[in-house]
């Protein structure tokens, strides 16, 4: 960066600093002239939206910080503190409680919008993965930080998630009194948690910072899903995009603002208002609710699975391990593995088949004379589900090879992804729900339990039969002819 | 990058006793890794005050026949029941084969009128509800989890539900025959 | 423009969806909604209310409830005056020291202490009440479904046990309690505590002003948040109208 090209800047001062360190110049080339594709809808403002949500969480909570006591005896009461006593607690107390509900609303759209415009394909991959793992952290720090307040949602959240730790063989109870630093959830935990919660968002912040960098190097995808050809497909960040994610922050920020002063307790649980007791367990434990839909996938196992079902759900895998086996063995040996697309037209019976045959063992396996040989047990199965349905965002780089990225292009792809969003929506419901509850006379959990199914389905089956069978619609020339074609249409609709 | 700089020198003597130098330099670094990160990860770990609740006692003579008491044992409840004549046989007369933690009752007590339990649902941590006389106890007259819906028997097996396992049964001898000693 | 809304209908129906999601706990019977006076985004405390709630709360629910979080000098807000306000405090004794002996001793309360605790400790408070805990009422409002709605309707709820329920002793039956069965007795009745503003003393007046006082008691900025918010959201909807035209002008050029 330092060796680049440098500008030169009218005022003294500037450029004064810039000729020594080139910030000036940094930013100008990042943020001011940094082409961007013209046509970006109003989707594409939730990454800076999140960004200065992000910021808004650093700067309460380190406000906070300063107030609050990581002690489970004065935790709570130091909480009401700052509701009651510290000027403007309540308000500072609300922003950083409903902001962390808004943060993941920006990030939850920011990621599916990434999705249904394809931004994960290459060149892009990179940059994906990053966001998967903001994402991941920013769920634990959530998870952290739900603790602190030392409610009886704090308590028995952080019980039950820790507790998920103890499924796995053998190292599982050790980790799990190592995470605890004793044998329940206690005071050493509340500490190390706040010692977690203040540190983590700034490895997010430098996560953000790559996140962004690997943006800058490959350029935003855009709604058509085509790379920008020439200038006449982009435009400079500054002025067009700040002034637009400004509008668009703004209007966020009115809904924000609605909930922090007027239902500002709304997203929470009342029990969170009950100080935790380790001895009375809530009747019903719901995690906060951006948190919902896998809770929902964690409780949906509820069999164990056994060798058979085992090698049903491999068999379902194997497009996919074919997929990321070629990727592999062609970056690092140069070699062509046959692709199931190269197989044409004969792949999709082939998957097709590889699916149908899964299935049925996996189905077959749940009866109970074909085998008795329990491979992972329920409780572990449920933990390796939630945590697989964030891991497998990883993998859809390679999950979905379809040359075509934008969903605009993809009607198949745009159906099913869109029932993905429906379906996921209804698992945040399913567990929001008690474990016993009912939908239309049958239990919810076989609800769960067939969303469950279609999420997972959706991306290891769905995702690589389309990349080989849907045929794609056909692709504008640029950017600048949609964009044209666009205005001309609309302008001869008005007349 | 051991084999980049040492390429020049190829064939020279020094050679096998660089390669010698540097992986020895090596193990070191990798011990002296190892060593600093053990003292900081093991902090994590129960410390010595922690540790030292480890055992409790508890008396059970004011404990009637049908009542339950919550003991405190390392931050977990422990559950002590006095149980019935009725309860002991329900335990008793199940079909250890059908059980999906398959143990008898007679391995999960040390007297059968004591059934001393830790108050945590194997499920995922929740205390199950049973203790009081108006709590729910479940379809099989034990305990019943409200988190997940896990059944509890009158031994504290797991009958139905998510749980995975019975409830644990702590480690304890009677000091005397109306004092327990948990840990 | 398409676009936009598309956007603005999938964020409202997310925002729509998650208080439903976090909501959808409970299985309580629903408590009968009343008409209050801090409903509402323009909503306020009715001060003469929030007097009686305190007088009731003094007189009845102090004898076990403790409101832990709450201090005299918060009666400020009830439109209590300093002297008023001592003397309310002064009508309680509390434990301070050590003095120079090394003793401690009691006093009357002052403004800046806490509210007087009815027992010392949890323990001496359930050994009290046959096993269970009074609550803290200091956050009762916010810590249960249906806030003071709640608070009213277990207040007025109490009823005969249907014959299929068999009370233990120390149980009594609330139609708007989870479960039906509460440990405390009803602890209203008619012309119990004497008003002087001439209000009706009926059981359901009682629990009113008493859900209103513990409302005031668990979110005592409600007003100033309230005041606050709809200054904010103003002001954002004009930043964000000037805000569209910049946009709209910085893109013509693009149109």
């Amino acid at each position: 960066m330092a060796s680049g090209k440098r500008e030169s800047f009218d005022n003294p001062v500037v450029e004064w600093i810039d000729s020594r360190l080139p910030l000036f110049t940094l930013m100008n080339k990042e943020y001011g002239v940094f082409p961007v594709p013209k046509n970006f809808n109003y989707f594409w403002n939730f990454g800076a939206i999140a960004s200065f949500m992000l910021i808004t969480m650093i700067v309460t909570g380190i406000i906070l910080a300063m107030q609050y006591t990581a002690n489970i005896h004065m935790a709570f009461d130091s909480v009401e503190r700052i509701m009651r006593d510290v000027n403007f607690g309540w308000l500072i107390r609300y922003i950083h409680m409903n902001g962390a509900s808004f943060f993941f609303i920006a990030v939850y759209i920011h990621i599916f919008r990434g999705m249904f415009y394809g931004s994960y394909k290459a060149p892009r991959e990179i940059l994906w993965i990053l966001g998967v793992i903001i994402f991941l952290l920013m769920m634990a720090t959530a998870f952290i930080g739900y603790v602190l307040p030392w409610g009886q949602m704090s308590y028995w959240g952080a019980t039950v998630i820790t507790n998920l730790f103890s499924a796995f063989p053998i190292i599982g109870e050790p980790i799990v009194t190592w995470l605890w630093g004793g044998f329940s959830v206690d005071n050493p935990t509340l500490n190390r948690f706040f010692a977690l919660h203040y540190l983590l968002p700034f490895i997010i912040f430098a996560v953000v910072f790559l996140h962004v960098w690997a943006l800058h190097v490959c350029g935003s995808n855009n709604p058509l899903g085509i790379e920008p050809q020439d200038k006449k497909d982009t435009l400079p960040f500054h002025p067009y995009y700040t002034m637009k994610d400004s509008f668009g922050l703004l209007v966020f920020l009115i809904l924000f603002c609605a909930f922090v002063f007027f239902m500002p307790d709304a997203l929470g649980h009342p029990d969170n208002y009950i100080p935790a007791n380790p001895l009375v367990t809530p009747a019903h434990i719901v995690p906060e609710w951006y948190f919902l839909p896998f809770y929902a996938i964690l409780r949906a196992i509820t069999f164990d699975t056994n060798l058979v079902m085992l090698g049903g759900f491999g068999l379902m895998f194997m497009p996919f391990f074919w997929n990321v086996l070629a990727m592999l063995v062609k970056q690092f040996a140069k070699m062509d593995l046959p692709r199931f697309k190269a197989m044409t037209p004969k792949a999709p019976f082939l998957i097709g088949g590889l699916v149908v045959a899964g299935a049925g063992f996996a189905l077959s396996g749940l009866i109970p004379l074909l085998t008795d040989v329990t491979i992972i047990e329920a409780k572990l199965g449920g933990v390796l589900a939630m945590f697989g349905a964030i891991v497998l965002w990883i993998f859809m780089p390679w999950l979905d090879s379809h040359p075509v990225r934008s969903a605009m292009f993809r009607p198949v792809f745009k159906t099913l992804f869109l029932i993905l969003v429906v379906d996921f929506i209804f698992l945040g419901y399913v567990g929001s729900q008690p474990a016993d509850a009912m939908l239309v006379g049958l239990p919810l959990s076989i609800f769960g339990l067939i969303a469950t199914a279609y999420y997972f389905a959706f991306f290891v089956v769905v995702l690589p039969i389309l990349s080989v069978t849907e045929q794609g619609k056909p692709l504008p020339k640029s950017i600048h002819d949609a964009v044209l074609s666009q205005h001309k249409a609309a302008k001869a609709a008005k007349k | 990058m051991a084999t980049k700089e040492s390429s020049p020198g190829k064939g020279h003597k020094g050679e096998t006793r660089r390669d010698f130098l540097q992986l020895t330099a090596a193990a070191f670094g990798a011990v002296g890794v190892g060593s600093v990160v053990w003292p900081f990860v093991d902090s994590l770990n129960p410390s010595k005050d922690t540790l030292a609740l480890a055992s409790t006692e508890v008396d059970l003579s004011p404990v009637q026949v049908g009542q339950s008491i919550t003991a405190m044992w390392r931050g977990k409840p422990v559950f002590i029941r006095h149980r019935t004549p009725k309860e002991i046989q329900e335990a008793a007369d199940v079909n250890v084969a059908e059980l999906r933690d398959k143990q008898s009752d007679s391995e999960r007590v040390q007297k059968p009128e004591w059934l001393i339990l830790v108050g945590i649902c194997t499920h995922l941590g929740c205390v199950p509800a049973g203790q009081k006389s108006t709590d729910p106890r479940g379809d099989y007259d034990g305990w019943f989890c409200p988190c997940h819906g896990s059944h509890y028997d009158s031994s504290g097996r797991i009958r139905k539900g998510p749980a995975p396992k019975n409830l644990a049964v702590p480690e304890y001898e009677f000091v005397s025959d109306t004092m327990v000693k948990i840990g | 423009m398409d676009n936009m809304k598309h956007a603005i209908r999938f964020f409202l129906v997310i925002l729509a969806l998650s208080p439903a999601m976090a909501y959808a706990a409970g299985d309580a019977p629903h408590a009968p909604e009343q008409d209050w006076s801090f409903s509402g985004p323009f909503g306020t405390y009715d001060k003469a209310s929030l007097q009686r709630g305190l007088l009731v709360y003094r007189q009845v629910c102090a004898v076990c409830h403790s409101m832990k979080h709450l201090f005299y000098r918060d009666l400020e807000a009830l439109g209590y005056d300093e002297g008023q306000i001592k003397a309310i405090a002064a009508e309680y004794t509390v434990t301070d020291g050590p003095d120079d002996e090394g003793e401690m001793f009691e006093r009357p309360a002052r403004p800046s202490d806490k509210f007087k605790s009815p027992f010392a400790n949890e323990k001496q408070a359930k050994a009290a009440n046959n096993g269970a805990l009074p609550p803290d009422l200091s956050l009762i409002t916010k810590a249960r479904h249906g806030g003071a709605d709640y608070v009213h309707a277990i207040l007025t709820g109490y009823e005969e046990a249907p014959e299929h329920v068999e009370l233990l002793p120390g149980q009594n039956y609330n139609k708007y309690m989870p479960g039906h069965i509460i440990a405390m007795a009803s602890p209203l009745m008619d012309d119990q505590i004497a008003y002087e503003d001439g209000s009706p003393q009926t059981v359901d007046q009682y629990a009113k002003d008493v859900a209103h006082f513990l409302t005031w008691a668990a979110d005592p900025y409600m007003e100033d948040r309230k005041r606050t918010g709809i200054k904010v959201i103003l002001f954002l909807l004009a930043f964000a109208a000037v805000m569209y035209a910049v946009k709209r002008k910085t893109w013509a050029d693009q149109h």
